[in-house]
C-alpha cells in the first residue's frame, strides 16, 4: 500500500509576535502564532530569560482564555439592587464621567474615602503612583493575602527574598530544600530549575504537609504537618550549632550578630543595640578591648562575651541571645518531633547532610572580587546548599517569623548569595529594610492633594506606624496600626469588612481591579458578599455607596459592581513588567519586559492602565495632566511606558534608553523604546559581569554599580539583620517606652509577638480553638495547570481538572469509615460545607487538603448553571473566619499575622463528619449568578 | 487489514523518551500538543460542551497520576505517568484497519491515520492496548499523536524548534526526543544509562516511545553529624562547650 504523501511544511501562520504571558505570576516569553488576525498557537521564546523557550500548561491553554466566552465586552452600569446582575450597557464616556463624579466628590473632600486595592495586578508601578497622586492611603494589591510573610520576612532580614526577589544557584547548588511551595509559584522558573537538579543528580528534600507535584519528584518527602516548619527549621539550626556547624566567619562579616545588643530589663533601651555618638552600633574588638563601629572594615569582633560599655550599661553580641535561643531544649529535634510530625532521627540527618554539603562539598570559583571595604579576594567561596519557600509558610498566622527562621538557616550556612546558594535578583539586594516609609500619616491626607510618598513601604518604629494620636488606624485596611505594623502589602483581605463595618471608617468609593473579592479571594464568602451589599438601617443606602471594578472576564465579584469597566485579554494590550515593580530579573542579572497588543480586540473594551490614566487626568492629578491641563500621556498606557519619568532618567523600562537608545538602567526617554523592546523580543536582559554575579550584598563593584543603576541609594554593604531591631523598639513601645505606645488592649500581643529573634509561635486561630473539637488542619494548594480562578473557566485546563475533591489521609478516612467518593460534612468554627472525599496515602495524617479556587459560583465565569465547578467543587473560604475569635474586650484582630497583616488562611482547623442520605452536590451553593449583556458569551446567546 | 512496512536496514524509529523521574504533571505537553494539533496536520480536536456540565474533547496527550505504594515503604510515591502513542514497531492499530487509514510510515516509522480514508470503525482504537487513540466525535475520524510531523520536518522553523510541540513545551525536561533505531543517538543512550523500558512488552507490539523509571530515592541515607547521638549533658553544659568554640579570632 502506498502511503499518502503528507505536506509537513505546513505554515499555518502568516504572522508570530512576541509578547509576555499572563496566565499567572511568572510572566515568561511567548511567541504568538496568528492567521489572518486569529491566535493560532503560543509558544515559548527561546531568548527570553525567564522560561527560555519552556511553556507550561496554563501559558499553551492561553489561546482559551483570550477567547473565553467569560470575556465582558461593555462598560456597565448597575439598574438592579447590587448582586442582581441586573445592568445596562452604558458608553465609555457616560461610565468614565460617572467615575470621574464620584472620585472627584472622594478626592475634594477626604480623599481617603477612596478604597482603591488591585488583586494580580502586574502594574503596580502605576496603580500605587496613581493612589499616590490621588492622595489616599488606601491602596495596595493582592500581596496582603498572597505571600506578604515571604517578602517581609527576607527583605527586613537580608534585603532580598524568596519568592520573585531571588532563586537558588541551580547551575551549583548540591542539596535543595522545598519548604511549603504550592505548585504555581514559581511555574516555569521552578521546574526549568529541578530539571538541571534532576540531570546533576542533586539531592531535593521537600518539606510539604502533601505529596504531590514538587514533592513526587523530590528524592525525600517530608510530610510536615501544617504551620510547625519554624520548629523544624529550628531544630536543624539547634542540631548545626550543637554540632558546631555553621559559618562564624560569613556571620561576623555580613551580618549584625556581632553587634552588641544592651541588657538592661524594664529599661527604655534594653535589647536595642548599643550605638555610638553617630549612631553606629558597636561591635567589641577582641584585639584593641573595646567597642569599635560595627561599620569599620579592620575589626575583630567578638561573638561571645558579656561586655561594658563606656556609660558602663551592658551588653552582649546578639549571636549569643541567637544561640540561646535555638540551644534551649524548646528547639531540640526531639523535643520538636511530635509536633512536627517528623521523626528525630530524621531532622539529625537532614541537619548532618546540610552540613556534610555546606562545609565538606565547599565550592570554589575562581573568579576575583572586590569587597565592600575594597579588599580583593582572588576566589568566590560557596556553600551549596540551596533552599526555596513559599504559600505553605506564607499563609499562616506565624508565618513572618516562620520564614525569618529559614533564612537564618540559610545564614547559619553561609549560604546568601554565594556560588551553590540563594542568589539575588536585581533590584537585590536592598537595605534591610528598603527605606522608603509609608505615607498617608494623619495631616498628610488632604483634599485634592496628593501623598507625600507612596502609600507602600517598611516601618522601623513606631514613629513611622499610620495612626492618629489615639492610636487608631488611619488606612481602612489597618494596615500600619498596631495590629499589622509591618503590613509592606497591605490587607486586602479586610477591606470590604472593615468598610462595611465603618471601622476604622466608612468609605464612599470602593475601587477594585481583577481581584475575585466575592468568591475565592475572600475569607468568609457568605459574610463578605453580605457586606458588599449591607444598607444602612438609617438611609437604605447601600453602606459602601458606590463599587467601581474592572476585570477581563465575569468573576462572580463582577456581579457586586455597580460600574464595570471591561478590561481587555492580555493578548489586547500594552504592558511593562518594570523594575519599579515586582521584577522579572534573574539572578544573573536585571531584566524587564513589555507586552504588545498581538491582536485588536473585538469589543467595546479598553486596557485598565489606559483607563486609570484617562481618570487621574479627568480628575487632574498633578502628574497625569500637563500645565494647561490637558492629559500628559494622550497615548494612553503606552504612552505612559515610554515618556513617564519616575525620578529623572528612570521610567519604568530600564532598557534603550537616552535619545538613541544607548543607555540602560539610566538615560532620557527614548521615543522609539517600544520598537527596540520588540526587535529584542519584548524583553530585556543585562547580564552582570562574572565578578559582580556573588556576594553582592558586600561586593563593592556590585554595589557601586547598582547604586548607579538606581536600584540602591548609596553603595553600603547590605548587613544581614538577624537580630531585628526594629521589632523589639515595637516590644520596648508596648511596654510602655518612648513617645509613642500602642493603647493598652494591643500591648499584650505586641510584646508577645513582636520579638526580634527569630522564633516560631503557635498560628493564633490554632492557639484559640479547641484542638479535640477540629482535629484537622485544612489546606489548599494551587494545581500546576490552573491560576486563580482563571483556570477553570479555559475550556482545555477545566477538562483537566473540572471540579476538586477533599483528600484526606487513608489512615484517617479508615478511622471515619470513609471511602473514595463519599460525602462529608467539614465543620469549622466559622462554618460547613459539603463536599466529596479522596483518600491517599502522601499527607500528614493531621491534615486535609484540596485544590484551590476550582469552585465556581452556579451562573458565573459564562459557564452553564449545573458545570461540576459549581455543582461538584467547592471552596475551603467559607470555612476561613475573616476575624480571629473575640478576646478579653471583644475586640477581634484579623485572622492574619500580627507583624505583617498576612491572610493566615493556612490556620484553618476542622473536623470531620460523614454525610449520608443528602444530594451529591456541594454545600454552600448560593443562588445562581445571572448573565447580562455584556459577557461574550451571553451575547452571542 | 493494513499491512505494515518492511523495515530497512538501520530502519529510523522516532520516538519519545519519557523521564518519570522528572516529569512534576504539570500538563504543558498535554496543552501544547493540543493547541498545536488543533490548528496542524490533526485540526481541528474537538471540543463538545466545552463550557458545560461535562467537557471533553480530544487529547492525543494525556497525563495520568498515581500513588503507589510498595509493600513495605513507609512512604507512597507519586508518578506523573505522561501517555501518548508509542509508535509501535509491529502495531495491532495499524494492521487492524480495514480502510488503510491507518499506517506506519517507512521512513521513520511514525504511525499516522489518513483522515481521508478513516471511516471512524474505532477497530484501531480497540486494538491498541495503551489506550493512545481519540475519537473525534465531531469529524467522526480517529485522531492520534503524530509525533508532531507537521513540525520535526517543517522548513518553516529553525532546526532548533523542528521538534514535537510537547517536548519544546517541557519545563523540566522530562521529555526527549530522537531517532531509538539508532544506538549512538542521544535518546538511545539515555535508555541505555537509564534503564529505560517497554510499556507492556508481553504485548509484543514493541513500542519506539521509552519511559525511564523513577530514580532510587536516597532517604534512607545513614547520614550523621559527628556529634549526633544526644549528648548527656544538660542544655547549659552543650551552652558553654558551643560558647567556648565561638568565641575565637574573627576578622570582619
Amino acid at each position: 500500500m502506498t502511503q499518502p504523501k503528507i505536506d509537513t511544511s505546513l505554515k499555518t501562520w502568516d504572522e508570530i509576535k512576541t509578547t509576555t504571558c499572563y496566565m499567572c505570576a511568572c510572566r515568561c516569553g511567548i511567541k504568538v502564532y496568528l492567521k489572518d488576525g486569529t491566535v493560532k498557537y503560543i509558544e515559548g521564546n527561546r531568548d527570553h530569560p525567564v522560561n527560555k523557550g519552556v511553556i507550561c500548561g496554563k501559558g499553551a491553554s492561553g489561546i482559551m482564555q483570550h477567547y473565553s466566552p467569560a470575556r465582558l465586552s461593555k462598560p456597565m452600569l448597575r439598574v438592579g439592587e447590587r448582586g442582581s446582575g441586573e445592568f445596562r450597557e452604558i458608553e465609555w464616556d457616560e461610565a468614565l464621567t460617572l467615575a470621574t463624579s464620584w472620585l472627584a466628590k472622594v478626592r475634594r473632600e477626604d480623599p481617603k474615602r477612596l478604597a482603591f486595592f488591585t488583586g494580580r495586578d502586574q502594574s503596580q508601578g502605576l496603580t500605587g503612583w496613581w493612589a499616590t497622586q490621588f492622595g489616599t492611603p488606601n491602596y495596595a494589591a493582592h500581596g496582603g493575602f498572597c505571600s506578604v510573610n515571604m517578602a517581609a520576612a527576607g527583605l527586613y532580614t537580608f534585603g532580598g527574598s524568596f519568592w520573585e526577589f531571588g532563586e537558588p544557584d541551580w547551575k551549583h547548588t548540591k542539596y535543595f530544600l522545598l519548604f511549603g511551595v504550592a505548585e504555581d509559584h514559581a511555574s516555569n522558573p521552578i521546574k526549568i530549575g529541578l530539571g538541571k537538579l534532576k540531570e546533576r543528580g542533586v539531592k531535593i528534600v521537600s518539606v510539604n504537609p502533601v505529596r504531590t507535584g514538587y514533592s513526587a519528584i523530590a528524592d525525600e518527602w517530608i510530610g510536615i504537618r501544617p504551620g510547625t516548619d519554624g520548629l523544624f527549621a529550628g531544630a536543624l539550626i539547634h542540631e548545626l550549632l550543637r554540632n558546631q556547624k555553621i559559618d562564624l566567619d560569613y556571620l561576623t562579616r555580613y551580618t549584625n550578630a556581632a553587634w552588641l545588643v544592651i541588657r538592661n530589663p524594664g529599661g527604655a533601651d534594653d535589647g536595642t543595640f548599643a550605638r555610638n555618638a553617630n549612631g553606629e552600633p558597636l561591635i567589641y574588638d577582641a584585639v584593641i578591648g573595646r567597642p569599635l563601629s560595627a561599620h569599620r572594615a579592620d575589626t575583630s569582633p567578638k561573638l561571645v562575651g558579656e561586655f561594658t560599655l563606656v556609660d558602663g550599661r551592658h551588653a552582649i553580641p546578639s549571636f549569643m541571645l541567637l544561640a540561646e535561643r535555638f540551644l534551649s531544649d524548646d528547639y531540640s529535634p526531639t523535643k520538636v518531633a511530635e509536633t512536627c510530625g517528623i521523626p528525630t532521627q530524621t531532622i539529625r540527618r537532614i541537619a548532618a547532610e546540610l552540613a556534610r554539603t555546606a562545609f565538606e562539598e565547599e565550592l570554589c570559583l575562581n573568579i576575583g572580587w572586590r569587597d565592600w571595604a575594597g579588599r580583593i579576594h582572588d576566589k568566590m567561596i560557596g556553600r551549596p546548599v540551596s533552599m526555596y519557600a513559599m504559600r505553605g509558610i506564607s499563609a499562616h498566622s506565624n508565618g513572618f517569623q516562620t520564614c525569618r527562621i529559614l533564612h537564618l538557616l540559610q545564614i547559619m550556612l553561609g549560604t546568601i548569595d554565594v556560588p551553590g546558594g540563594f542568589r539575588y535578583r536585581a533590584p537585590f539586594p536592598k537595605p534591610a529594610p528598603p527605606g522608603v516609609k509609608p505615607a498617608g500619616k494623619p495631616g498628610q491626607v488632604k483634599p485634592n492633594t496628593a501623598l507625600p510618598g507612596p502609600p507602600l513601604g517598611f516601618v522601623t518604629a513606631p514613629e513611622d506606624l499610620l495612626i492618629d494620636k489615639e492610636g487608631r488606624p488611619q488606612r481602612i485596611d489597618k494596615a500600619y496600626s498596631w495590629e499589622a505594623p509591618f503590613a509592606a502589602h497591605g490587607l486586602m483581605h479586610t477591606v470590604i469588612a472593615n468598610a462595611a463595618k465603618r471601622d476604622p471608617y466608612g468609605i464612599d468609593v470602593l475601587f477594585l481591579y481583577m481581584a475575585n473579592m466575592s468568591w475565592n479571594s475572600a475569607m468568609n464568602v457568605a459574610e463578605t458578599t453580605a457586606h458588599l451589599t449591607a444598607k444602612d438601617e438609617t438611609t437604605g443606602d447601600y453602606i459602601i455607596p458606590h463599587i467601581i471594578y474592572s476585570d477581563a472576564y465575569a468573576s462572580e465579584m463582577v456581579h457586586y459592581a455597580d460600574l464595570i469597566l471591561p478590561d481587555t485579554t492580555y493578548l489586547e494590550r500594552w504592558d511593562c513588567i518594570s523594575l519599579l515593580d515586582r521584577p522579572i530579573s534573574e539572578a544573573d542579572g536585571p531584566a524587564d519586559a513589555i507586552r504588545q497588543p498581538v491582536v485588536e480586540p473585538d469589543r467595546d473594551v479598553r486596557p485598565f492602565q489606559t483607563v486609570l490614566l484617562d481618570l487621574g487626568a479627568r480628575l487632574g492629578l498633578t502628574g497625569m495632566t500637563k500645565e494647561d491641563g490637558t492629559p500628559r500621556y494622550p497615548g494612553g498606557y503606552e504612552d505612559y511606558i515610554v515618556n513617564h519619568e519616575r525620578s529623572p532618567v528612570i521610567g519604568p523600562l530600564a532598557g534603550w534608553r537616552g535619545k538613541e537608545g544607548v543607555f540602560h538602567g539610566r538615560g532620557d526617554v527614548n521615543p522609539k523604546q517600544l520598537e527596540r523592546y520588540i526587535e529584542n523580543g519584548c524583553h530585556w536582559f543585562y547580564e552582570l559581569p562574572d565578578h559582580v554575579k556573588y556576594y553582592r550584598h558586600a561586593n563593592r563593584d556590585y554595589l557601586e554599580w547598582a547604586s548607579s543603576f538606581g536600584f540602591i541609594g548609596r553603595p553600603d554593604p547590605i548587613i544581614f539583620q538577624l537580630y531585628l531591631e526594629p521589632l523589639q523598639k515595637f516590644r520596648l513601645a508596648a511596654q510602655g517606652h518612648g513617645a509613642i505606645v500602642p493603647p493598652e488592649e494591643h500591648r499584650q500581643r505586641i510584646v508577645r509577638y513582636f520579638d526580634p529573634l527569630p522564633g516560631r509561635h503557635e498560628p493564633l486561630e490554632e492557639a484559640l480553638r479547641d484542638k479535640i473539637e477540629f482535629p484537622l488542619h485544612a489546606i489548599t494548594q494551587r494545581p500546576m495547570a490552573m491560576y486563580h480562578s482563571w483556570g477553570s473557566q479555559n475550556a482545555w485546563l477545566r477538562q483537566i481538572l473540572g471540579r476538586n475533591w477533599l483528600y484526606l489521609a487513608r489512615s484517617r478516612g479508615e478511622e471515619l469509615e470513609l471511602c473514595d467518593g463519599d460525602w462529608v460534612q467539614v465543620i469549622s468554627a466559622t462554618s460547613r460545607i459539603k463536599v466529596q472525599v479522596k483518600l491517599m496515602d502522601g499527607v500528614n495524617p493531621h491534615t486535609v487538603w484540596t485544590w484551590n479556587a476550582i469552585g465556581k459560583r452556579s451562573g458565573a465565569w459564562a459557564l452553564s448553571p449545573d458545570a461540576p465547578e459549581a455543582k461538584k467543587g467547592f471552596l475551603l473560604n467559607h470555612l476561613i473566619a475573616e476575624l480571629l475569635p473575640e478576646r478579653d474586650g471583644g475586640y477581634r484582630y484579623s485572622n492574619s499575622d500580627p507583624v505583617t497583616g498576612q491572610a493566615a488562611w493556612y490556620d484553618l482547623r476542622v473536623r470531620i463528619e460523614k454525610a449520608e442520605g443528602e444530594s451529591e452536590i456541594s454545600a454552600p451553593q448560593f443562588p445562581v449568578l445571572k448573565g447580562f449583556k455584556g459577557i461574550v458569551g451571553r451575547r452571542r446567546a | 487489514m493494513t499491512s505494515l512496512p518492511t523495515p530497512r536496514p538501520n530502519q529510523k524509529k522516532l520516538g519519545l523518551v519519557i523521564d518519570l523521574d522528572t516529569c512534576v504533571g504539570c500538563q504543558a505537553c498535554a496543552t501544547s500538543c493540543k493547541e498545536w494539533n488543533t490548528q496542524g496536520y490533526s485540526a481541528p480536536l474537538n471540543d463538545s460542551n466545552p463550557y458545560g456540565a461535562s467537557p471533553e474533547g480530544a487529547w492525543l496527550n494525556r497525563i495520568h497520576g498515581y500513588e503507589v505504594k510498595a509493600p513495605g515503604e513507609d512512604q507512597s510515591r507519586i508518578v506523573h505517568f505522561p501517555r501518548s502513542c508509542l509508535h509501535c514497531e509491529e502495531p495491532a492499530c495499524v494492521t487492524v484497519c480495514p480502510t488503510g487509514a491507518s499506517y506506519k510510515r517507512a521512513e521513520d516509522g511514525i504511525v499516522l491515520v489518513n483522515p481521508e480514508t478513516c471511516i471512524g470503525c474505532k477497530l484501531c482504537s480497540w486494538a491498541c492496548p495503551y489506550g493512545a487513540r481519540e475519537y473525534d466525535y465531531d469529524h467522526g475520524v480517529m485522531k492520534k499523536c503524530t509525533l508532531c510531523i507537521d513540525r520535526i520536518y517543517n522548513e518553516n522553523f529553525v532546526e532548533e524548534d523542528r521538534i514535537p510541540a510537547c517536548v519544546k513545551a517541557c519545563p523540566t525536561g522530562a521529555r526527549h526526543f530522537g531517532d531509538l533505531g539508532d544506538s549512538e543517538s542521544k535518546v538511545s543512550r539515555l535508555v541505555a544509562e537509564r534503564g529505560g523500558y517497554d510499556l507492556l512488552p508481553e504485548m509484543g507490539y514493541k513500542p519506539v516511545n521509552k519511559y525511564l523509571p523513577p530514580r532510587q530515592r536516597r532517604a534512607d541515607e545513614k547520614m550523621q553529624l559527628v556529634q549526633s547521638e544526644p549528648v548527656k549533658r544538660d542544655g547549659k553544659a552543650v551552652m558553654d562547650d558551643f560558647f567556648r568554640w565561638a568565641d575565637r579570632l574573627l576578622s570582619r
